[in-house]
């Protein structure tokens, strides 16, 4: 027996120990490599040989030693794997229960068209009205109906049946009073006034699915030199565009409103119309009445009406959302049900 | 106002074309350049078959009392047909509808066809019909349904075999128009042969008037008097021996399709001149008026408007309803309703025939205030022809005398009449196109004013028109720039967009606020609410901010749940919940930013101010199937956190919560009023448990803040700070403090021993129980500690801090543990 033949042997002694089902693998290079280990024993034991002999065992000594390491840092390397494998089953989950969803808010269905109105008229330079001071909803007879060319008894203060307070006073039926509070303030010389009022309006009716005693309408009124009914319709069908899509039409019907004259009622095209569209194909929504502004109530408002010329309209954001998502009741948009509000949560339409 | 275009076309040249499909093209055109339409179309529908037959015999059905057997003749053959109706006699001509005839059911309005039927072992050909069930209303057939079939009358000059539709006038296109209160000129047929006539450039050819010779000032048999005010002028003639009752076939079929319920010549012939003109007319039998003066005067007190026997006479409002009346007897409020002691009935012989031109704002208060609408009230608060008066009543005199077979007393008593005709307006071409748009010509604007028939001279575009009387409507130059307009089309108007001086549109920092707050709100997870403002006076007040100001009310509400204007957006919210809650929504997060309402007197506006509110029920996260895991249910710190973030988020700076106990609505140890500084903002708590429980709702966390006072003290954006690049060094602080000790309290003793290098302070950790003594509680803190110039050394820290301790322990008794 040489020591190289003992150093042979511990080799294959020390695989067959890391060979072994959960071996641990420090005591194993403690035995082998450490301090006092087998090689080192083996080695210490060479003293007596000659110098070559010395030579020859302490290089297989060498050898024998690294061969154990390499197998050991295999080993190491595997056991680590296995154990990182293992945590990872058994962390597994199943990833097709819900995720836990935190609550976004979504804005009321209104709010969303008026946003919408809102956002079109500030891109063509319209200022918008809507604190309550310029845009009060408790109004004055005298806003509300007289600065409007309706006197009292004037047959026209049947269309809209009103909330009085006291004679004077009353819950506004629409939000053109709005127009003369804000053309008082106006300075010409500043430009044309442009503006929107959005806000809540009331009537004295009886609820039903068309008919709410509350209501949104959003005014408009342009007032300046030149302003022409023509302007009008391309504003009208600016806006129709923008809420019902573009490839959607308007057409302008006489009507009659006391505050504007000539008055029209306008319809917005149900479908898209393009150019092989047959006109009696269209089917017309009303959706708005709007005019040029009456003489009288410009006026009323210190304006005169010989040099400067006005149109005015009034959208009605609870019907255009009626019609744009097909809801049937008018009177879901005031109930507040959060199955009902909830659908209305697409946002970058 | 229902036109009969059959009709109509008697007075244009060269004519409608009538047929169904040119009718539906008028229908369209109507729409787009006058008024809007009800309807188009004739009350025959879809019905056929229908035939005019004689009645040659009549034998009782042998198996039937309530049934007899008829031979009928159709022009052609003889038909044998079993009828019910109790009118049925020999020699009649009556209405059949045939085998496979279709007509529609009187109650369902569904289109059925008529079957060879057997009714008791007899074989009826078909069915004798009366005109309900040819499609005329109950409201204007002129024999109620249980009399019996239809019956022609001799003069009505039909035939066996005619086509029954077309002799009742059933076939007649027919188009219903909406009315606008100005275009009171479409209230008649005139009127509308006008507007026809000017959309379809055709002439209007009007019937040669037949006026009375005599036009002497007063009557032989009745006087009249009466105040300007209250009519502009009034007339009444008298006819007497008034003999025949029916009106003529043709007569009755124009009034039906126009929507009147045929009644006797003398009614008959004043409605249809109603029609024609727009004129209203009444007529009172003379042998029931007491005396034989009239008078047009307010009623006086006391005074009432009989009614129908066992009805309660309307009492008039003295000094506002004007009446006519003779002597004591009221015989009509003045042109809406008749005395029906005088109207005339098949009985009448004498007759006063009477128009007025009565002060429309008096007629419009009195038919609202008696909710009397009639179809002359309608036309007199609208304005009508006053040219025309005088020529309506003779015709209208001369009509009734031929039909009735009575003679004209002679003599008009009348009064008024005195006024003048409206000045011309003066508009130009340039003005026209400058309103509309449009580069119209001389020639275009003249052709269109031509077939308006409005008389005008133009002189270099400057045109003078004359408005006619119909033409109530048009006063000054912009109603005749909407005439041109529409009658050019609006169709055919250019699209542009304003030009000239651009102008920013932006909105205003106050604007750019409420926008945010409602991002911040929605950013929260609340759904946006909107609710009613009007409530009922305890909800209007129920979590008021403050309870210093009175309530606006309604002076005449539609509900008792709709009377007052909110002081609060809480109380809308939480009927809300309750919407929801009742439905079975459990979790529930909405805000609502509105108006409230705050009372400044009696007769000024209220103040308006807008609120911010908020509502959290149930649970926080849409998905629960991880409940149990952690406790999910919201609480008082969930709706606290979500005031806090949105404070800090609009640019509110710190905030102090106050514990409350003022708001009866709320529960008294969870609510905190919210201050900055001096200036209160709002409060948030939990909804008073009692309130919830008679309501049957669960824990309910709310609230609600004054936007006003939120927007007035948000801070503009503050400068950028350097983000430190040394190191922090942090501590934490745990105290033991006397269990009322707040921790606000604690925190303003921190905050006013800062020191140099304190960062931040975060609340972590609240604990009672084991190793805390009774009585007392333990807070923890971590304090971040930072010198945004240099390395912080240790000591500072360490100085910093204990001087902070200290005046915990000095201030509050506080143990540092």
């Amino acid at each position: 027996m040489t020591l190289i033949d003992d150093l042979n042997q511990i080799a294959q002694a020390a695989q067959a120990d890391l060979d072994q089902e959960g071996v641990d693998l420090e005591q194993v290079r403690v035995a082998y490599l450490g301090k006092k280990g087998k090689i080192t024993q083996v080695l210490k034991s060479m003293k007596d040989l000659s110098v070559d002999e010395k030579k020859a065992v302490g290089q297989v000594g060498n050898q024998v030693r690294e061969a154990i390491q390499t197998s050991l840092d295999e080993k190491k390397e595997a056991q680590a794997a296995a154990a990182l494998n293992a945590k990872l089953a058994a962390e597994t989950i199943d990833v097709t229960l819900p995720g836990t969803k935190p609550k976004l808010g979504n804005r009321h269905v209104l709010q969303q068209i008026m946003d919408e109105i809102e956002g079109h008229f500030l891109g063509l330079g319209y200022q918008v009205i809507d604190d309550p001071v310029d845009s009060p909803e408790v109004e004055t007879d005298e806003y509300n109906f007289e600065r409007e060319n309706l006197p009292k008894d004037h047959p026209a203060r049947d269309m809209q049946d009103t909330f009085y307070i006291t004679p004077e006073i009353l819950l506004r039926t629409q939000t053109s009073p709005v127009q003369s509070r804000a053309l008082e303030k106006h300075d010409f010389s500043k430009g044309p006034l442009k503006m929107i009022a959005p806000g809540k309006v009331y009537r004295r009716d009886t609820d039903d699915a068309t008919h709410s005693h509350q209501f949104h309408q959003v005014e408009g009124l342009v007032v300046g030199k030149n302003i022409t009914m023509a302007d009008l319709k391309g504003t009208l069908l600016s806006i129709m565009q923008e809420l019902f899509g573009e490839k959607h039409q308007i057409r302008l019907r006489p009507s009659y409103f006391p505050f504007t004259e000539p008055s029209v009622e306008v319809d917005v095209s149900w479908d898209e119309v393009t150019e092989d569209t047959k006109p009696e194909d269209i089917r017309w929504i009303e959706v708005l009445g709007a005019g040029m502004t009456h003489p009288n109530v410009l006026k009323m408002d210190g304006v005169d009406p010989e040099e400067y010329s006005a149109f005015a309209f009034g959208l009605g954001p609870d019907r255009f959302a009626m019609l744009k998502y097909g809801v049937e009741d008018i009177r879901q948009f005031y109930l507040n049900d959060v199955r009902f509000l909830d659908q209305f949560n697409k946002r970058g339409n | 106002m229902k036109t009969n275009l059959k009709w109509l076309n008697e007075y244009l040249k060269p004519g409608l074309d009538l047929s169904e499909q040119a009718v539906l093209d008028l229908a369209q055109q109507i729409e787009l350049t006058s008024v809007e339409l009800e309807s188009a179309g004739t009350a025959a529908a879809k019905q056929t078959g229908l035939v005019v037959v004689r009645v040659d015999s009549v034998k009782p059905h042998p198996d039937s009392d309530h049934m007899v057997i008829t031979q009928v003749f159709d022009g052609q053959n003889q038909i044998q047909v079993v009828t019910g109706a109790p009118n049925v006699a020999e020699g009649q001509l009556v209405v059949l509808a045939k085998v496979g005839s279709q007509i529609v059911d009187r109650q369902t309005g569904e289109l059925v066809t008529i079957k060879e039927a057997n009714l008791r072992g007899e074989v009826s050909y078909g069915m004798l019909v009366a005109l309900q069930e040819i499609g005329l209303a109950d409201s204007v057939a002129p024999q109620d349904f249980e009399v019996g079939i239809h019956v022609f009358a001799e003069n009505d000059n039909v035939q066996p075999g005619d086509d029954a539709l077309a002799v009742l006038g059933l076939s007649d296109p027919v188009i219903d128009t909406d009315l606008t209160p100005n275009r009171a000129d479409l209230l008649s047929m005139l009127g509308m042969a006008y507007e026809i006539a000017a959309m379809t450039d055709q002439t209007v050819n009007l019937p040669a008037p037949a006026v009375l010779s005599d036009q002497a000032n007063s009557n032989a048999q009745v006087t009249v008097t009466g105040d300007a005010e209250l009519a502009t002028g009034y007339a009444v003639r008298v006819l007497n021996q008034v003999k025949e009752q029916r009106s003529p076939l043709w007569l009755q079929s124009r009034l039906w399709d126009a929507g009147f319920k045929p009644v006797n010549t003398i009614v008959d012939v004043a409605n249809y001149w109603l029609l024609l003109t727009g004129q209203p007319l009444h007529v009172y039998d003379l042998d029931q008026v007491e005396g034989t003066h009239l008078e047009v005067r307010l009623a006086r007190e006391g005074e009432v408007l009989p009614q129908e026997a066992g009805e309660e006479a309307i009492a008039l409002r003295p000094g506002q309803d004007i009446v006519v009346a003779a002597g004591q007897q009221i015989l009509s409020l003045a042109g809406i309703a008749v005395n029906p002691a005088v109207a005339v009935t098949a009985a009448t012989k004498r007759v006063i025939v009477e128009t007025g031109q009565f002060n429309p704002s008096l007629i419009r208060q009195s038919a609202r205030r008696h909710n009397l609408r009639s179809e002359s009230s309608f036309r007199l608060e609208r304005g009508i022809n006053l040219d025309q008066t005088l020529e309506v009543i003779d015709q209208v005199t001369a009509q009734m005398a031929i039909l009735a077979d009575a003679k004209i007393v002679p003599g008009l008593s009348k009064f008024g009449f005195d006024y003048r005709a409206p000045e011309d307006i003066q508009i130009t071409q340039k003005r026209i196109n400058q309103i509309l748009g449009t580069d119209l010509s001389v020639a275009t604007i003249s052709a269109l004013f031509k077939r308006l028939a409005l008389p005008f001279t133009e002189t270099n575009g400057a045109y003078s028109v004359t408005i006619p009387g119909r033409r109530t409507d048009l006063t000054i130059p912009a109603d005749l720039i909407e005439e041109i307009g529409r009658l050019y089309g609006y169709d055919n108007l250019p699209t542009a967009m304003i030009d000239g001086q651009s102008t920013p549109g932006d909105l205003t920092p106050r604007q750019k606020k409420i926008r945010a707050s409602r991002e911040i709100m929605e950013s929260l997870g609340f759904n946006q609410a909107i609710s009613y403002a009007l409530t009922t006076p305890e909800k209007a007040t129920r979590f008021n901010l403050a309870d210093d100001r009175a309530v606006v009310a309604l002076d005449y509400p539609m509900s008792s749940d709709r009377t007052t204007i909110r002081q609060n957006l809480l109380a809308g919210l939480l009927d809300d919940v309750a919407y929801n809650v009742a439905r079975s929504v459990k979790d529930i997060a909405l805000y609502e930013q509105g108006r409230v309402f705050l009372s400044q007197g009696d007769d000024v506006q209220p103040e308006e101010r807008e609120h911010l509110a908020g509502v959290l029920v149930g649970n926080l996260a849409e998905s629960t199937w991880q409940a149990g895991e952690k406790d999910e249910a919201v609480d008082f710190y969930d709706i606290k956190g979500r005031v806090e973030s949105y404070l800090a988020a609009i640019g509110i700076g710190t905030v102090r919560f106050e514990t409350s106990q003022k708001h009866a609505a709320m529960h008294p140890g969870q609510t905190a009023d919210i201050y900055l500084g001096d200036v209160y903002l709002g409060y948030v708590g939990q909804i008073h448990p009692q309130l919830l429980a008679d309501a049957k709702l669960p824990a309910v966390f709310a609230f609600e803040l004054d936007l006003e006072n939120v927007i007035a003290h948000s801070q503009n954006p503050v400068a950028y700070q350097p983000v430190s690049k040394y190191p922090q060094i942090s501590r934490d602080l745990a105290l033991l403090v006397d269990e009322n000790v707040s921790q606000q309290a604690v925190l303003d003793v921190i905050q006013a021993n800062w020191g140099q290098f304190l960062q931040h302070v975060t609340f972590f950790d609240l604990y009672t129980g084991e190793g805390v003594p009774a009585g007392k509680k333990s807070l923890a803190y971590q304090l971040v500690y930072q010198d945004p110039m240099d390395t912080l050394v240790e000591t500072v820290v360490t100085a910093d801090f204990e001087q902070m301790t200290q005046a915990l322990e000095t201030k509050l008794g506080a143990e540092i543990r």
